[in-house]
């Protein structure tokens, strides 16, 4: 380190980032932090992506090929824990890193240090976690759902490693959460009221809340676990007392506001980028911010439909299936929302915005099902078939995944100052969009026609269709390779970006220049003009 | 700077509900108990029965009892109800026998749990004596006939022709720590 930055140091007021590999160790910069979930995320992404494709292989043909079923259960487990824990969220945090500070006219996160630890914590949760593969009998193998005995009694010994990175993951989204929430409620710029807030802010800032809500669920549901593995309780274990459904509600408890926090942030990033394409303001601010709430609300009180087949009463039957189908209704009130926003807007179609609109349509193919599987009866014959594979790919890979890729798109001007290549962009998206669908679409079939997930064969009469799923999954896991390419080609070099960006862009962030400075508005904004499109 | 005060507040406020909800998923293990011992769910049945006052037998009602007993996992005792299925009478005390044998070298411990099908029934089965309510402790190879003292409940419904009584033999010679012999 150099004596000039040295200096720096001492009067407080250094204008750039350090230099070397401990900037990015003790980075307490929003921006870094951002950049830091970001390339985590996307590695967590590629492993999970890996993962998923030693799936699909197997899965090509009928019949044990390459991988025997003790694998092919961790390769499940594994990529589930990866994916949902590993690349979607922290890729979302990152994007809450980067946008909410800017978008708020706020000079950094509320709390910065706590950010570094927040973020710090991940790469240790994650290599113990995936350290568990070289261990003796094998890493988690009971789905990622974990339900117990199956979790406890019947577990590999590598199960301790798995509870304690659960543990650190939940450490790691409660203080980043508490970041996001203290920054939103006190770091303001004057003028920025909640109603003024963008979309994405509102998003997160409701994402937050589930987090903190629901995170430390999770944590006792695994200190439960590990007590009955170690310290003798039977909290599931029925010859002790215990019950194994208990295991089961409250980890749904935690898992369904869970699948709403990895949605909510999408719904945000969507919500900026087709007015934009669209050139119009958003349709209906107010009832977005509402639709959210509500969905975040009910998201508490609908857990029991993951397990309509447990055996629980029919009144019970009811309630949760008619409260699941009421999550249509704001659902549909954002969708309609979005569609009347483009509807006579001077639409062009960027790659992100080809993002957002394929996350409409796909979202809402993987809402659809979702609400077939609502209905009691119906759930019976879907319950643990390829179908229920099928819906929640939909809703989280052209879903959360698309939205994050548009957003990468979308503000990658703005961090690098550069424009990303519009043509590889543009073929990025198309492969990625054959891709999922060919993956995704045929897992409905074989789903309603029976085959069971989770499983390394099966009945030849699936055979044809596996095979289309296991084609469309090595398209899209390699496109991504491409969008790695497109990401550091535009971070070394490209056409050089306007400070708006995009013709149609309003909000904070497009006023402050591009390539974002290390510090922004260290001095608040005055003018809340810009605020949200 | 007044903003650094309504920082800590917030940031009070949140690790509140943070310990709070951590609480809150462990405080969900007695609610659950709770909700099931008043509503029957899961169809766990209740502890000794003890009649507050004579039930009138229903001698113009016959209810189907079937008796099943498995073994949890790992659990090698020979275990068996001596009748498989009965035809009783609605508030009139019953008896039956399950037979179980310790086919091991070793003294072990068990536990039955029981559960009723259709779950709204098990509010309708009392036990006034059941061998579940106590652990099984037999020795290597010794056998036992356990009795079980039942009343299907005169006011079940109509509706429930057949109860289902299954058992679920655990092995909890672990958990309480029985010295190996």
């Amino acid at each position: 380190m150099s004596a000039v930055i040295e200096e720096h140091h001492h009067d407080g007021h250094h204008h750039g980032p350090d230099k070397g590999i401990m900037r990015w160790v003790f980075t307490t910069n929003h921006k870094d932090i951002g950049t830091l979930y970001l390339w985590f995320s996307f590695l967590m992404f590629l492993t999970g992506g890996v993962l998923a494709l030693g799936i699909r292989t197997e899965l090509f043909q009928p019949g044990l090929q390459i991988i025997q079923p003790e694998i092919f259960n961790q390769l499940t487990t594994m990529h589930g824990l990866i994916m949902v824990f590993g690349a979607v969220m922290p890729a979302f945090v990152g994007l809450a890193n980067w946008l909410i500070p800017m978008m708020i006219g706020a000079p950094d996160m509320a709390l910065p240090r706590m950010n570094n630890y927040s973020f710090w914590i991940l790469p240790f949760a994650f290599g113990m976690l995936l350290s568990t593969f070289f261990m003796e009998g094998g890493a988690p193998n009971y789905g990622w759902t974990f339900y117990a005995p199956l979790s406890t009694d019947y577990a590999p010994p590598s199960v301790t490693f798995f509870i304690f990175a659960v543990h650190m993951m939940g450490i790691s989204s409660i203080m980043g959460s508490i970041n996001v929430v203290v920054t939103i409620l006190n770091m303001r710029a004057p003028g920025m009221t909640l109603m003024k807030m963008p979309l994405f802010v509102w998003t997160w800032f409701i994402t937050a809340y589930l987090l903190i809500a629901v995170m430390p669920v999770l944590a006792g549901v695994v200190t439960m676990m590990l007590m009955d593995i170690h310290f003798g309780t039977a909290f599931f274990n029925a010859g002790g007392g215990g019950d194994p459904v208990l295991f089961q509600h409250v980890f749904w408890f935690f898992g369904h506001p869970e699948v709403y926090i990895m949605i909510l942030p999408a719904f945000g990033v969507v919500s900026a980028i087709i007015p934009t394409f669209a050139r119009k303001r958003l349709f209906g601010y107010d009832s977005m911010v509402y639709a959210t709430a509500s969905i975040a609300f009910l998201s508490f009180i609908v857990w029991a439909h993951h397990m309509f087949t447990v055996g629980i009463p029919l009144a019970g039957e009811l309630y949760f299936m008619y409260a699941t189908m009421l999550i249509a209704v704001p659902t549909g009130v954002k969708v309609f929302n979005w569609v009347a926003t483009m509807w006579q807007g001077a639409m062009t179609f960027e790659t992100p915005m080809l993002f957002a609109i394929a996350f409409v349509i796909l979202f809402t193919i993987g809402g659809l099902s979702g609400l077939m599987l609502a209905i009691v009866p119906a759930d019976f014959q879907y319950h643990d078939t390829y179908f229920v594979v099928a819906h929640f790919h939909y809703v989280l890979v052209p879903g959360s995944v698309f939205s994050i890729m548009a957003a990468v798109y979308y503000w990658i001007p703005k961090w690098t100052g550069n424009m990303y290549d519009e043509t590889l962009g543009k073929t990025h998206f198309w492969l990625s969009f054959i891709g999922v669908n060919v993956t995704f679409f045929p897992q409905h079939f074989i789903g309603l026609a029976g085959m069971p997930r989770r499983i390394p064969d099966y009945a030849l009469q699936f055979a044809d269709w596996n095979m289309v799923s296991s084609c469309g999954a090595f398209l899209f896991g390699f496109s991504q390779l491409l969008f790695l390419f497109i990401v550091i080609k535009c971070i070394r070099g490209g056409k050089k970006a306007t400070d708006q960006v995009w013709e149609g862009a309003h909000g904070l962030e497009w006023t402050i220049p591009s390539p974002a400075p290390y510090h922004t508005f260290t001095t608040p904004p005055t003018s809340m003009k810009e605020a949200h499109g | 700077m007044s903003g650094k005060t309504e920082a800590s507040k917030t940031i009070r406020q949140l690790i509140f509900v943070v310990v709070g909800m951590f609480g809150f998923g462990f405080a969900m293990v007695p609610l659950y108990d709770v909700l099931c011992d008043v509503t029957g769910f899961n169809g766990k049945t209740a502890g000794k029965y003890t009649a507050k006052e004579v039930q009138d037998v229903r001698e113009d009602r016959l209810v189907t009892i079937q008796f099943l007993a498995s073994n949890n996992a790992n659990m090698p005792w020979e275990f068996r109800p001596k009748v498989r299925t009965m035809k009783v009478h609605p508030g009139k005390l019953n008896t039956v026998e399950f037979y179980a044998r310790n086919i091991t070298g070793e003294t072990m411990v068990a536990q039955a749990v029981p559960s009723v099908t259709p779950f709204h029934a098990a509010e309708f089965l009392h036990k006034t004596e059941c061998f579940c309510f106590e652990q099984q402790q037999l020795e290597a190879r010794e056998d036992l006939d356990m009795p079980l003292r039942f009343i299907i409940d005169s006011q079940i419904p109509e509706a429930v022709k057949t109860v289902t009584l299954s058992y679920t033999l655990y092995d909890v010679t672990e958990q309480i720590g029985l010295a190996t012999n």
